[in-house]
C-alpha cells in the first residue's frame, strides 16, 4: 500500500471504529516509514473530528462514537511513546477526571485524546473522582490545566466543590481550571469562579492553549 | 407479582403499585433535563407547559406523573413547589416528586396534597439519614436507588446488598417494605451491551429474595439511539416479566399499548377487561373524530 493510502484507511476505519483495522494500519505505517505525527494528524484525528460532527449533526448515534473512540485511542497506545521521542510534547500538562458521583467518560476520554493529538501531557485520572484525590494530584505532577468533566445536573455541584478544595490547599493561583460536560455553559462555568468552559473536544484544545499562553505571558518565567 | 403493595394518593385519587394489578405507569415529561426551551420558560416563571403536559400524558395513559425541576442555577426547592401545585391543579394523578436535592424534596412534600413518591434516596449512609425521616414523616413512600457513594455496581449480586440495606434502614425509621420502591437501575444499551441483561437480571433477583416493588426510568435504556420509542417499547414488557411493577416512562402510545398488552399477557389485567375498555373508547373516539368531519376522505 502506499502512504496515501495508509491514511485513507486510517480514517475509514477509525470512523467506523474498527479498532483491529487501525491498530494494523498504525503498525504497517510505522514499518514503512510514515512519521506518526502525519498519521495522527494527516488521518486519526480528522477521523475523530468527523465522527464528533456526525454526532452533533445527529447522524451518528453514541455507540458508534464508542467505538470510533476506542479505535483511536488503540493507535495512540502505539503512536504515544513515539510522539514524546519525536519532541511533539511540551505544549503543557492536562491533568483531566469526571467529578465524584459522575460515571460519564466518552466526553472526556475525546478530549483527552485531541489533547494528546495537540502534543499535551495528559493525566487522566478517570472517573468518580473525589476532591481530595484532584488535589493530591495536582500536587504530584503540578499540570498547567485542571479539567473538571461532568454530565449530571446533579454531579456538577462538584465543580465548585473542587475549585474550592483548590483554594483551601492553596493551589487556585497555580493552576488553570476547565470545565466541560453536556449539561455545562459558560454561565455556569463562569458562577462557579471557572478559568474556561468548552463545548467540545476541538475547542476544549484551543482554550486550554490559550489559557496557557496568557498565564505563561503574564507570569515572568 | 410482587408481594407488596404501594398505595399513592392525591388530593382525590388512589393508585397502586403492585400485589397483582396492573403496572403502574409514571409519566416522565415534567423534567427540564434536556428541554432547553422548557427550562428556559421554567426559569423565567412561565409554568403553563406543566399543567399542559401533565393534562397530555395523563390523557395518554399515565397513571401518575413524574415531576423534577433540575435546572443549574435556580432556586430548586421553590421551583419544585410551584411546578407540584401547578401539576395538582391541572390533573388527579398522583405525584413522583423527583430531585436529588433534600430541601427540594422537604419543600415538594410541604406542599403536596396526598400520599407522594420520593424520589429517591440512594444507599448512602448520609443520604439515608436525611431522607428516610422526612419520607416517614410526611407518610410518604420512597424509591431506593441501587447504588451507593462508589457508583453503579456492575452485578445484580452487588446491587442486591445495595437493595437490602436501603430496605432495612427505612424500617429503622417505621418505613415499611410497602413503602420502599427500588430502582435497579436501567441505563443504556447504547454504551454498554450488558446494560439491559444486567438490570434484567437485578429486577428478577430483587423480585424473588425481597419481593418490593420496583420502578425504573425505562427511556434510559435507548439513549444516544435512532428509534427510541421501539426500543422503550421492546424492554417495558421483558422488564415485566422479570417482576418490574412501575417505570418512569415516555407516554409516547407504543410504549403504553406495550405495558398494557404486557398487563394482560402476565395475568395482570383478568380477562382482558381494560385491554378491552381501552379498544371501545379508542373505537368510539374514532367514531366521533368520523362524524365531526363528515366531508373528510373516506
Ligand atoms: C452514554 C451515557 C451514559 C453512559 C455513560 C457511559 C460512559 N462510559 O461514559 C451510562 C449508561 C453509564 C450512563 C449512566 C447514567 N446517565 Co447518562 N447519558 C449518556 C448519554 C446517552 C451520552 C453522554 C455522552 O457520552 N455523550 C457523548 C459525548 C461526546 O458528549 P459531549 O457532551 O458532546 O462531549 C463533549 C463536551 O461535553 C466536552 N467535554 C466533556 N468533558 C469535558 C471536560 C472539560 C474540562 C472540557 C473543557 C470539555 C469537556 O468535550 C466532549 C467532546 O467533544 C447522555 C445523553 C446525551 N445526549 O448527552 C446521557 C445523560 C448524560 N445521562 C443521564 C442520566 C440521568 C444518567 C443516569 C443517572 C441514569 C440512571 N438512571 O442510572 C446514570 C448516572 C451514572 C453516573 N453516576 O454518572 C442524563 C443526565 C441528566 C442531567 N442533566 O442530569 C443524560 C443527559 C440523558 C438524559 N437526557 O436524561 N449514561
Amino acid at each position: 500500500m502506499t502512504d496515501e493510502e495508509i491514511l485513507q484507511l486510517l480514517y475509514e476505519q477509525t470512523l467506523v471504529g474498527n479498532a483491529p483495522a487501525v491498530t494494523g494500519g498504525v503498525n504497517d505505517g510505522l514499518e514503512q516509514g510514515i512519521p506518526p505525527e502525519r498519521m495522527l494528524y494527516d488521518a486519526l484525528i480528522p477521523s475523530l473530528e468527523e465522527v464528533g460532527a456526525r454526532f452533533e449533526r445527529g447522524d451518528y448515534f453514541v455507540p458508534e462514537m464508542l467505538i470510533a473512540a476506542r479505535a483511536m485511542q488503540g493507535a495512540l497506545d502505539i503512536l504515544r511513546p513515539l510522539l514524546a521521542e519525536t519532541g511533539n510534547t511540551g505544549v503543557g500538562t492536562f491533568l483531566m477526571g469526571t467529578v465524584k458521583g459522575d460515571v460519564h467518560d466518552i466526553g472526556k476520554n475525546l478530549c483527552n485524546i485531541m489533547l494528546e493529538g495537540a502534543g499535551f501531557t495528559v493525566i487522566d485520572l478517570g472517573v468518580n473522582v473525589a476532591p481530595e484525590r484532584f488535589i493530591e494530584q495536582i500536587e504530584a505532577h503540578e499540570p498547567d490545566v485542571v479539567g473538571f468533566s461532568a454530565f449530571l445536573t446533579t454531579t456538577m455541584p462538584m465543580f465548585k466543590a473542587n475549585i474550592n478544595a483548590l483554594e483551601k490547599a492553596g493551589l487556585r493561583d497555580r493552576v488553570i481550571v476547565m470545565v466541560g460536560g453536556a449539561p455545562v455553559t459558560q454561565e455556569y462555568a463562569d458562577a462557579v469562579g471557572a478559568d474556561g468552559y468548552s463545548a467540545d473536544a476541538s475547542s476544549a484544545v484551543k482554550k486550554a492553549k490559550e489559557l496557557i499562553e496568557l498565564r505563561r505571558s503574564r507570569v515572568p518565567a | 407479582m410482587s408481594r407488596y403493595e404501594t398505595v399513592l394518593r392525591s388530593r382525590t385519587r388512589e393508585v397502586v403499585i403492585g400485589g397483582s394489578g396492573p403496572f403502574c405507569v409514571i409519566g416522565e415529561r415534567i423534567n427540564p433535563t434536556g428541554r432547553k426551551l422548557f427550562a428556559e420558560e421554567l426559569r423565567s416563571g412561565d409554568l403553563s407547559r406543566v399543567g399542559a403536559d401533565a393534562v397530555t400524558q395523563v390523557a395518554a395513559g399515565a397513571d401518575m406523573l413524574d415531576v423534577n425541576a433540575g435546572i443549574p442555577l435556580v432556586d430548586e426547592p421553590q421551583l419544585l413547589q410551584a411546578m407540584l401545585r401547578a401539576a395538582q391543579d391541572a390533573v388527579e394523578a398522583p405525584i413522583c416528586i423527583d430531585s436529588s436535592v433534600v430541601e427540594a424534596l422537604e419543600a415538594g412534600l410541604s406542599v403536596y396534597e396526598g400520599k407522594a413518591l420520593v424520589n429517591s434516596v440512594t444507599a448512602e449512609d448520609d443520604r439515608l439519614e436525611l431522607i428516610l425521616p422526612l419520607v416517614a414523616r410526611h407518610g410518604a413512600a420512597v424509591v431506593g436507588l441501587a447504588n451507593d457513594e462508589t457508583g453503579i455496581p456492575a452485578t445484580a449480586h452487588e446491587r442486591l446488598r445495595h437493595v437490602r440495606k436501603i430496605v432495612a434502614a427505612a424500617a429503622d425509621f417505621g418505613i415499611g417494605p410497602e413503602d420502599v420502591v427500588i430502582d435497579p437501575l436501567a441505563m443504556t444499551v447504547g454504551a454498554d451491551t450488558e446494560a439491559v441483561t444486567v438490570t434484567l437480571e437485578t429486577i428478577s433477583l430483587i423480585a424473588s429474595e425481597l419481593g418490593v416493588n420496583m420502578c425504573l426510568g425505562a427511556s434510559n435504556v435507548s439513549f444516544g439511539l435512532p428509534q427510541r420509542h421501539a426500543l422503550n417499547a421492546a424492554f417495558l414488557p421483558m422488564a415485566m416479566a422479570a417482576g418490574l411493577t412501575s417505570a418512569i416512562m415516555s407516554t409516547a402510545e407504543v410504549c403504553v399499548q406495550a405495558v398494557r398488552a404486557a398487563d394482560l399477557l402476565l395475568g395482570h389485567d383478568p380477562w382482558g377487561a381494560s385491554w378491552i375498555a381501552a379498544h371501545r373508547a379508542r373505537v368510539a373516539a374514532e367514531q366521533t373524530a368520523a362524524q365531526q368531519a363528515p366531508a373528510a376522505a373516506p
